[in-house]
């Protein structure tokens, strides 16, 4: 019978990392497969408490107040069966002052009919910051739906950057869906890069409110479909406030028979306030497309360099 | 014979004849430059024989090495050897310098990447990370596009403006990068309506609404462009009785 810590060395080997995160005292992390903490390591002014669901956990994650995380926190959750339900329930709260970096892999290696959401209600307090890397790594059937919603406060000065990543198997079907409220002088980022390929389907919903004056936010989307795949981008960035500044910013390169829709809605309620977008949506670019072939590259394999450092 | 020929050549593009009933042949290993005022058919010509798209419905032939290259694309003519220096080098948007220049060639190695960037004047441990995009200036990415034909070495180059974007200090790299690609067994054919660049190579066709209207040395041909086709008041239209004076 495997141990946790087997299931914990399965679920990272298929992330594939050249880095020992694992073993290194200094790297906190938390290993979770289907609704089971398999491996977990704490550090001072991390505070974590886990419970298990039938079918996933309910966890408070908390950066006390003050507290700098010199290295990135690990989380992984996974699974490692074929089939089932993972549903993570979370509770983020960065207290003033704060700073920390989250590198979270999702792993689903075996899946075939795996269903992942993620809700979460994140905090990020006065002058904290808060960084959250989400990584993905699929199965080849794209038999994956994964639904993460989040709701985000940033207080008073607080900064909140998330890049999501879904480069590596195939997407299956996703629907992210991200709303943040800025206060006064907060910075908000967030950037999402996913390769779509057969049937795949994606779906982006991303909403800042940048309600206090000098709050900056940029929602930024770059996003491949091939094959069958289809991509819809949902940008929408309020600015409320004086000197609150916003860009949207979103490129969708289809190939093949994908089809990809960006709504960008940029919304100014105040005259000292500016938001601005661009969207760019269709064939890989022409030019480029026949340097690489100058170069002697086909062009199935100029369209893959091109799509990969796009995505990059 | 030369390495490169071009046989009555004549592109119509829309309704307006931009190449007409062009025939030259370029010679192995020599540098030749194609001189032109802007609007006499220079890049179009680049474009043809490059065989990019919208440039590859014309009439006449093209041989390489004796062989007819008309009918093939873009990538099956780079890998017979002939490759372009674009006047405006493409932007990637996430591809690094040291992938754009890794895809000119299945053979390179780190060393040969760095010899490549040295030789345009860019610094490898400055460059090679960044990527190929709006954050490098227009003569930034010349050079690097320079480089990654150093190491493709193709057997023919065509540089259209390889002087555009380029400062005065960077512009004798390109020149050396030029003499280099020669030294290194390449022809190369210069697109340029600069005297500058003209003085690199060592034959020279002059070009005017399409056609060549004279040919031979450099000096000759320097002596009329800056003569005549500079201060030109005749709109691109060549003046063939002059020409032949």
């Amino acid at each position: 019978m495997k141990t946790n810590s087997d299931v914990a060395d399965e679920l990272y080997r298929t992330l594939q990392l050249t880095d020992n995160a694992l073993q290194d005292p200094d790297i906190a992390h938390l290993v979770v497969n289907h609704n089971n903490v398999v491996g977990s390591h704490l550090i001072p002014g991390l505070e974590v408490e886990v419970d298990e669901l039938d079918n996933g956990i309910q966890m408070l994650f908390r950066i006390k107040e003050g507290v700098q995380v010199k290295k990135p926190i690990h989380l992984c959750f996974g699974m490692i069966p074929e089939n089932g339900l993972q549903q993570i329930n979370l509770t983020v709260d960065i207290q003033s002052g704060a700073r920390a970096a989250v590198l979270a892999h999702c792993t689903f290696p075996n899946a075939v009919d795996v269903i992942h959401t993620m809700d979460a209600d994140i905090t990020i307090a006065e002058g904290a910051e808060y960084t959250y890397t989400e990584r993905h790594v699929h199965s080849s059937t794209g038999g994956v739906q994964v639904l993460p919603k989040s709701r985000v406060r940033l207080g008073k000065g607080a900064r909140f950057k998330t890049d999501f990543e879904l480069l590596k198997g195939r997407v299956g079907s996703i629907n992210i869906d991200y709303e943040t409220i800025c206060e006064a002088h907060s910075i908000l980022e967030m950037n999402a890069r996913i390769n779509g390929t057969h049937d795949d389907k994606i779906n982006i919903r991303e909403v800042g409110h940048l309600n206090g004056e000098y709050a900056r936010g940029v929602l930024t989307s770059r996003i491949a479909v091939r094959g069958n795949s289809i991509a819809e981008v949902y940008n929408e960035l309020t600015a409320s406030a004086p000197y609150a500044i916003g860009h949207v910013d979103c490129k969708e390169i289809v190939q093949d028979n994908g089809i990809a829709q960006a709504i960008p809605i940029v919304r100014v309620n105040h005259p000292k306030a500016h938001v601005t977008h661009e969207a760019a949506i269709g064939s890989v670019d022409n030019k480029q497309l026949e340097t690489l072939m100058s170069r002697g590259l086909t062009e199935d394999d100029a369209v893959d360099l091109i799509i990969q450092g796009l995505l990059s | 014979m030369g390495i490169l020929e071009l046989r009555n050549l004549s592109l119509t593009l829309g309704d307006k004849r931009i190449l007409n009933d062009l025939s030259i042949d370029f010679w192995e290993g020599h540098v030749h430059a194609i001189v032109g005022p802007n609007g006499a058919g220079k890049s179009t010509l680049a474009s043809t024989i490059m065989g990019l798209q919208g440039y590859r419905e014309f009439e006449g032939d093209i041989f390489l090495n004796g062989e007819s290259i008309a009918s093939l694309n873009v990538d099956a003519r780079a890998r017979l050897g002939i490759s372009l220096g674009w006047q405006e080098p493409a932007r990637f948007e996430g591809l690094s310098v040291k992938s754009f220049l890794k895809a000119s060639s299945k053979n390179v190695s780190d060393d040969m990447i760095n010899e490549a960037m040295e030789n345009v004047g860019l610094n490898p441990d400055d460059y090679l990370s960044r990527k190929v995009d709006k954050t490098l200036s227009g003569g930034e990415r010349k050079r690097i596009e320079l480089a990654s034909l150093l190491i493709m070495q193709p057997k023919i180059v065509l540089l259209d403006e390889p002087d555009s974007g380029i400062d005065v200090e960077a512009l004798n790299r390109i020149f050396d990068a030029i003499q280099l690609l020669k030294q290194r067994g390449s022809t190369v054919i210069l697109i340029t309506h600069s005297t500058a660049v003209l003085e690199q190579a060592e034959h020279a066709f002059l070009m005017c609404h399409g056609a060549i209207v004279d040919k031979g040395v450099v000096g000759n041909i320097i002596k009329y462009f800056e003569n005549k086709c500079i201060p030109c008041g005749h709109k691109n239209v060549p003046i063939v009785e002059e020409i032949s004076k």
